[in-house]
C-alpha cells in the first residue's frame, strides 16, 4: 500500500525526520496564510508528478491559490488530483538520496545511498550509489550511518544529521511494516540542514492486520481493482480484451502467455484464489463483465475445487445480469464432468485443455 | 531416494483442527505420509482424524519424534510457529499459509536458514515425493512416481504442468512448490543442489515467474553446478511491468524481473525453456 507524499512526511515528522513546513487542502480557497514561498504539490500515488504540471511553486497566498486551483482536478497518468500539499520551499544546496526497500537475493533489508539525489534512483550509476545489505541478525546499527553519510562527502556537522536520518528511517520502516521507506531527494540547505524534500513510502498490504491506523487509506488502483480487493480478488486491468479468470498466480499468468501465443490479448487478470465457493466464483464473473470484455476465459485447475460448484457459480451470475459475451471454460478437479455439463447445458463454449481453451479464446475474440 | 520428504519423514501438522489442517492431514496420510501428530495451542488431548492433538510442537516431537513439520496457522501467527518448530529441533518445515507479513518472513527465514534448517514457503503447496510422502496441499492425484525433478513458484501452474507430465507417463522424484513470495524460505538454488545430488532424479523440470532475479541467480548456478539436464518455464511472459500478478513476488519493478530476462538466462545455461506449460513434457521426451 504505498502512501501519499503528505501521509508519508507525517510518519517521519513523527519519527524525528526533518520535513518541510506545510500543510494540505482538497480546495484553493482552503490557503488563509503560507510560510514564506512555496511549493504546490499534487498528492497522487504516481510518480512524475513534476513532469505532468503537479509541482508548481509559488510566492503569495493569492498566487499559491491559483496555481492550487488549476492543480487541484489534474488528471496526471489516470490519478485524479484531489489534495495538494502547500510546502516551504527549501533552499537547496545539495541534493541525497536514501532509502530502504528489501534485497530479495539476500533475503534482508537494504539501504541504497547516493550523493545524487532528485533523479530516479534507477538512473543513477552502480558507482554512484552504496548498497549496505542489513543482515537481520546484526540488524541496523549507527556504524551504517557513518559508512552511508561518509559516502555522501559531507561536511562533519551535515554527517550526524544524516546518520541520524538513516536510524530514523530504519525506524519508520520497521515500526510501521513498511516495505520501502524513500527520501528523494534529501537535501541539504543553504543554512546547512538536511530535511526530506519528497517521501515515499509503502506500508506491506499483508502486515495491515497489525497497523488498523492505514485502514481507509486510498490505494493506486483503478475502481474496479479496489471493488475486486474488498472481495479478495486478485485483479489486474490490462489493455487487451480477453478476461482470464483462472485460481492461482503462475496458472493465471500462464493463460495470458497462452493466450498471446494464439494471438489474442488479455484484458483482465482475475486470479481467484484456492476456492470454489460459489458466490467467490458468481462475484468474479459479475467482476469480470463490468470490465467488459469481448471474451471471457475460465481455467481452473483444481485439486479439491470441486467443478459443479464453479459451474453453479457462474450460472448464477449469467442469470443475475444475463451475461452475452462468450465465455469459454475449461475446469479440471472433482466431479468434473458434471460442472463441464452444467456450463454447456448454458451456452457456454467448453475446452478440455489450457491450449485448446486459450485457442478458443482467441478467436473468439478477434471475430 | 527423492528430497525434502520420503518415508523417513515423521509429520507435526500445526493447526490441524482448522478446516485446511484437518482436511489435509487425511490427504497426506493417504498419500502414503507418516502423519505422527497436530498441534493446536490449547487443544491438546484432542484427537483429528485419529492422530494425536498436541499444546506444542515441542511435546509433540518428545512424544512422537517428530522431525518434519507442515504449518497452517493464519499468516499473524505463522512466524511463531514456525520459530516454535525451530527451537523444538524440527529440521524440515514446509509453511503453506500465504500473506505473511514480510518482516515476520526475512526474520524466520535468517533463523532457519542459520540452524541449517530445510524451511519451504511460506506461501506455498509444499512438497511431494510420489510412493513416499507429501506434505503440504498439492492434489495426490496429478502424481506419478518416476525420475523427473520439479520445482516451482507457483501452486496450480504447478499441478498443471506435473499432470501433463503424468498423462504422458513421465513421473516425479520429488516436487517442490518453493511459493511466489519475495523471501522465500528455500529458493531456487536450494532445491536444484539436492536434485543433482539425488540419485532418483535424472531430469529437472523449473518453473519460475516474473519479479526478482532468482531464475538469473539459478541460471549461474546451473551452469556451474548442475550436470542434469532442465527444461524451464517461465510465467508472465505478456505481463506488464509495475503491475503484481497475484503474488507478492510475481512484479516487474525498476526494470528487472521480466520474464525476457529470465529466459535469456536460463538458455544461456544450457536449459532447454517451453514457451506454454503444456510443452513441457515433449521437451522432457526431446
Amino acid at each position: 500500500m504505498k502512501l501519499l507524499e503528505y501521509k508519508a512526511k507525517e510518519l517521519m515528522k513523527k519519527h524525528g525526520i526533518p520535513v518541510p513546513e506545510g500543510f494540505v487542502v482538497s480546495s484553493a480557497d482552503h490557503i488563509r496564510a503560507i510560510p514564506g514561498p512555496v511549493m504546490v504539490k499534487a498528492q497522487v500515488l504516481i510518480g512524475g508528478r513534476g513532469k505532468a504540471g503537479g509541482i508548481k511553486p509559488a510566492s503569495t497566498v493569492e498566487d499559491a491559490r491559483q496555481v492550487a486551483s488549476k492543480i487541484l482536478g489534474m488528471n496526471i497518468r489516470g490519478f485524479i488530483t484531489r489534495e495538494v500539499l502547500v510546502e516551504k520551499r527549501l533552499d537547496i544546496a545539495k541534493e541525497m538520496y536514501l532509502g530502504i526497500t528489501i534485497d530479495r537475493s539476500r533475503r534482508c533489508l537494504l539501504i541504497m545511498a547516493s550523493p545524487e539525489g532528485g533523479v530516479e534512483i534507477e538512473a543513477v550509476p552502480d558507482k554512484k550509489i552504496l548498497f549496505v545489505p542489513v543482515d537481520p541478525f546484526i540488524g541496523y546499527q549507527p556504524f551504517m550511518g557513518r559508512r552511508i553519510a561518509a559516502f555522501m562527502g559531507l561536511a562533519k556537522e551535515q554527517e550526524a544529521q544524516v546518520v541520524g536520518v538513516c536510524q530514523k528511517l530504519m525506524d519508520l520502516l520497521v515500526h510501521n511494516d513498511a516495505e520501502l521507506a524513500e527520501i528523494n531527494p534529501l537535501v541539504v540547505t543553504r543554512d546547512g540542514k538536511v530535511v526530506a524534500g519528497d517521501a515515499k513510502v509503502t506500508i506491506d498490504s499483508d502486515s495491515l492486520f497489525r497497523h488498523k491506523e492505514f485502514a481507509g487509506f486510498p490505494e493506486d488502483m483503478t475502481p474496479l481493482e479496489e471493488k475486486a480487493k474488498r472481495l479478495d480478488i486478485a485483479f489486474v486491468q490490462l489493455d487487451g480484451n480477453i478476461g482470464v479468470i483462472a485460481n492461482g498466480a503462475g496458472l493465471t499468468m500462464a493463460t495470458l502467455d497462452s493466450i498471446n501465443m494464439y494471438g489474442g490479448k488479455a484484458g483482465v487478470f482475475l486470479d481467484l484464489g484456492g476456492t470454489d465457493d460459489p458466490k467467490k466464483v458468481r462475484d468474479a464473473v459479475l467482476l469480470m463483465e463490468e470490465a467488459k470484455p469481448k471474451v471471457i476465459l475460465l481455467n481452473i485447475f483444481g485439486g479439491i475445487t470441486k467443478c459443479d460448484t464453479v459451474a453453479e457459480g457462474v450460472l448464477e451470475a449469467m442469470r443475475e445480469r444475463s451475461i452475452k459475451v462468450p465465455i469459454v471454460a475449461r475446469i479440471k478437479g472433482v466431479n468434473e464432468e458434471k460442472g463441464r455439463e452444467m456450463l454447456a447445458d448454458a451456452g457456454v463454449i467448453p475446452a478440455s485443455g489450457l491450449s485448446e481453451a486459450a485457442e478458443k479464446a482467441s478467436k473468439e475474440s478477434l471475430r | 531416494m527423492a528430497v525434502i520428504v520420503d518415508n523417513n519423514t515423521r509429520l507435526v501438522i500445526t493447526g490441524i483442527t482448522g478446516y485446511q489442517g484437518s482436511y489435509h492431514s487425511v490427504a497426506m496420510r493417504d498419500f502414503g505420509t507418516n502423519v505422527v501428530a497436530g498441534v493446536t495451542p490449547g487443544k491438546g488431548g484432542q484427537v483429528v482424524n485419529d492422530i494425536p492433538v498436541f499444546d506444542s510442537v515441542a511435546e509433540a516431537v518428545k512424544r512422537t519424534s517428530a522431525n518434519t513439520a507442515c504449518i497452517f496457522v493464519p499468516a499473524p501467527y505463522t512466524r511463531d510457529s514456525v520459530l516454535e518448530a525451530i527451537e523444538a529441533g524440527v529440521k524440515t518445515i514446509v509453511a503453506i499459509t500465504e500473506h505473511v507479513p514480510l518482516h515476520d518472513e526475512i526474520h524466520m527465514v535468517a533463523v532457519a536458514r542459520s540452524r541449517g534448517v530445510i524451511l519451504v514457503g511460506p506461501n506455498c503447496p509444499g512438497v511431494a515425493s510420489p510412493g513416499k510422502a507429501k506434505v503440504g496441499i498439492i492434489p495426490s492425484k496429478i502424481f506419478r512416481k518416476g525420475n523427473v525433478g520439479v520445482v516451482s513458484r507457483s501452486g496450480t501452474l504447478t499441478y498443471e504442468i506435473v499432470n501433463a507430465m503424468s498423462e504422458e507417463r513421465i513421473g516425479q522424484s520429488t516436487c517442490v512448490g518453493i511459493g511466489g513470495d519475495r523471501v522465500p524460505g528455500t529458493g531456487f538454488i536450494d532445491v536444484l543442489e539436492l536434485f543433482e545430488k539425488d540419485k532418483q532424479t535424472k531430469q529437472i523440470v523449473m518453473v519460475g515467474e516474473i519479479g526478482g532475479t532468482a531464475e538469473e541467480e539459478a541460471a549461474e548456478y546451473i551452469e556451474e553446478h548442475v550436470s542434469k539436464p532442465i527444461v524451464a518455464y517461465i510465467a508472465g511472459q505478456t505481463a506488464p511491468p509495475g503491475k503484481r500478478m497475484g503474488h507478492a513476488g510475481a512484479i516487474i519493478a525498476r526494470g528487472k524481473g521480466t520474464a525476457e530476462s529470465k529466459i535469456k538466462a536460463l538458455e544461456g545455461a544450457g536449459a532447454k525453456v517451453a514457451r506454454l506449460p503444456t510443452d513441457v513434457p515433449r521437451l522432457l521426451l526431446e
